[in-house]
């Protein structure tokens, strides 16, 4: 476990150093400044559309900083040659690549955090209010599904020879699940075969990213998710990452370093 | 030494000759009718009447923050939100909603489907009746569909849903009258004569200024506004639903301001009138009936009292 965590220190002391996540923190905050700014009808307690627009920066930042720094991690370490030095030391394949999943999926984490108390500021200007349980499940939610999409990445990162392209399909994928992964059996419903059955078959096969987007709920002021279901929904973010994170050992053991 | 002389007069050449284009172009510009010259909105030249595309998807927007974010997606049974519930309880818009509004997302399909609905807005409300709390001390709320109204009346200024939708909230939950009022004052610019428009600004006068005289003028005038509208027309365009509703609206608002004035004969005429467009005409006959009982009642009275 020491040698997981310690690959996993280095990445996220290469995160630390890296410029994304800064700018994108600064992006996120002037956009959401300036829309502050703006007041309707002389009422300054107008806030959910500040709400929505701040949260799906931050949505989008996350993805990108998920995606862009995990599809980076091997094959840079390849293209270096930086790995051989890693390898020739008593560390496995398996343990690499835990570590640096895990270095990625922590510093999301940590950026997570911060965009989250900054939203939270943003929102306590107009509201008023700190709904804290409700922020916690939705940040919760949001690193879990980024657990899912870190591990995505690393396995395309093995799958597909260029980061561009990795990256460009993973998050095409995601945009993808996020928008329209819900319905999917419905469009299946509505379709010939053998189309149905190969549509139907990917809604149950995908991972269902949606279920951990609270944002609508968040903005809109709803309830907290009873506690049961959340805590579900992380076991089912847990049990894919598993999976892709084995699917991705599989590839990764087998795969000439050269 | 190459001398500079022939690129400067070639330099000349193409300045002189790109003046020349400039100008031609220019010339032909100006008389070409999508040239968009009377407006200086970037909007306007970049995407020109696509902004309505946008102005629709806001004006939506603003019915789904109505909602707290429970709407029918393009993937589910949308037949009770054709007209959006902002402006159908404004009770200035006819509504074509059929079927119930809560049912739309039908049983879960599977067990995804069903674990999927505690995460995302579940239950139908308004934002005016306390959204997903209920709590009526919150129905100031509803000022959070206003932004997307905003953007949305910018955007497509024929649109007078947006203006009078904006109006109301603003006037009966925000308690911002005069905000309301120029609101559509501002629409009127826009569409000068909208029988809708002077409809919702009649409604102002009457029930926030209850200056019963301007508020007669108004809604009159609305009424010359619709004939002018309509001259031309055929009845299938002219009595078609919205049409129908909004004249009915008018007389029946003319009729209740003249029953409230003590003019039981104007009253009974526009009630008339109120009947000839209304789905229910046996209801408003009863009511004519009824008036003209009170009239003949009040007019005997004082004849009885003098004997």
């Amino acid at each position: 476990m020491n040698k997981i965590f310690a690959i996993s220190n280095v990445v996220l002391l290469e995160m630390y150093r890296r410029k994304d996540f800064y700018v994108l923190f600064i992006v996120t905050a002037l956009i959401t400044a300036v829309m502050g700014s703006v007041t309707f009808f002389k009422d300054p307690e107008i806030v959910r559309y500040l709400k929505a627009i701040c949260l799906f920066l931050i949505w989008a930042s996350s993805l990108f900083i998920a995606i862009g720094a995990t599809a980076r991690q091997i094959p840079a370490e390849r293209e270096s040659r930086t790995i051989f030095p890693l390898m020739a030391k008593p560390v496995s394949r398996a343990q690499i690549l835990l570590g640096k999943f895990l270095g990625c999926w922590l510093a999301c984490g940590a950026a997570l955090v911060i965009f989250y108390a900054f939203f939270g500021c943003v929102t306590a200007t107009r509201e008023h209010q700190w709904p804290l349980a409700n922020y916690f499940q939705a940040w919760a939610l949001h690193w879990a599904m980024l657990g899912i999409v870190v591990a995505m990445t690393l396995l395309g990162s093995l799958v597909l020879t260029a980061v561009s392209s990795n990256i460009t399909i993973t998050f095409i994928a995601t945009v993808a699940i996020l928008l329209v992964g819900r319905h999917l059996h419905q469009v299946a419903l509505s379709m010939a075969e053998p189309s149905a059955t190969i549509i139907a078959g990917l809604y149950y096969v995908i991972p269902h990213l949606e279920l951990f987007d609270l944002r609508e709920r968040i903005v809109q002021n709803w309830p907290v998710v009873p506690w049961g279901i959340w805590f579900i929904a992380l076991v089912y973010a847990a049990a894919y990452t598993a999976l892709l994170l084995l699917l991705s050992w599989l590839v990764f053991r087998k795969k000439a370093l050269q | 030494m190459k001398t500079t002389r022939p690129f400067v007069l070639l330099l000349l050449l193409l300045a002189l000759f790109c003046s020349g284009l400039a100008a031609r172009i220019d010339r032909w510009f100006m008389g070409w009718p999508g040239n968009h010259e009377d407006s200086l909105n970037p909007l306007d030249v970049m995407i020109g009447d696509g902004q309505k595309l946008f102005a629709g998807s806001f004006y939506r927007e603003a019915d789904v923050y109505y909602h707290s974010g429970f709407y029918p997606t393009i993937f589910d049974n949308r037949g009770a939100f054709e007209t959006p519930h902002m402006a159908e309880d404004t009770g200035a818009v006819a509504s074509h909603n059929q079927g119930g509004e809560g049912g739309f997302l039908g049983p879960p399909l599977d067990f995804i489907d069903a674990f999927n609905r505690h995460f995302t807005p579940n239950r139908h409300s308004h934002l005016d009746e306390g959204g997903p709390t209920e709590d009526l001390s919150k129905s100031r709320e509803v000022r959070e569909i206003l932004p997307w109204l905003k953007i949305s009346s910018e955007l497509d200024p024929e649109n007078v849903q947006t203006y009078i939708v904006t109006a109301y909230w603003l006037r009966t939950r925000m308690n911002k009258v005069a905000e309301g009022e120029q609101v559509l004052r501002e629409g009127l610019r826009h569409n000068p004569d909208d029988p809708q428009l002077l409809y919702e600004l009649g409604r102002v006068y009457y029930e926030n200024y209850h200056d019963l005289q301007r508020a007669r003028n108004i809604w009159e005038s609305a009424l010359r506004g619709w004939g002018k509208q309509m001259a031309g027309k055929p009845d299938s365009d002219k009595f078609n639903f919205d049409n129908k509703f909004i004249v009915e609206q008018l007389q029946t608002h003319l009729a209740l301001l003249e029953e409230a004035a003590g003019n039981f004969d104007a009253a009974i005429a526009h009630w008339k009138q109120a009947k000839s467009v209304s789905p229910d005409p046996g209801g408003l006959q009863k009511h004519i009936d009824d008036l003209r009982q009170k009239f003949v009642t009040q007019t005997n009275a004082p004849a009885a009292t003098s004997h």
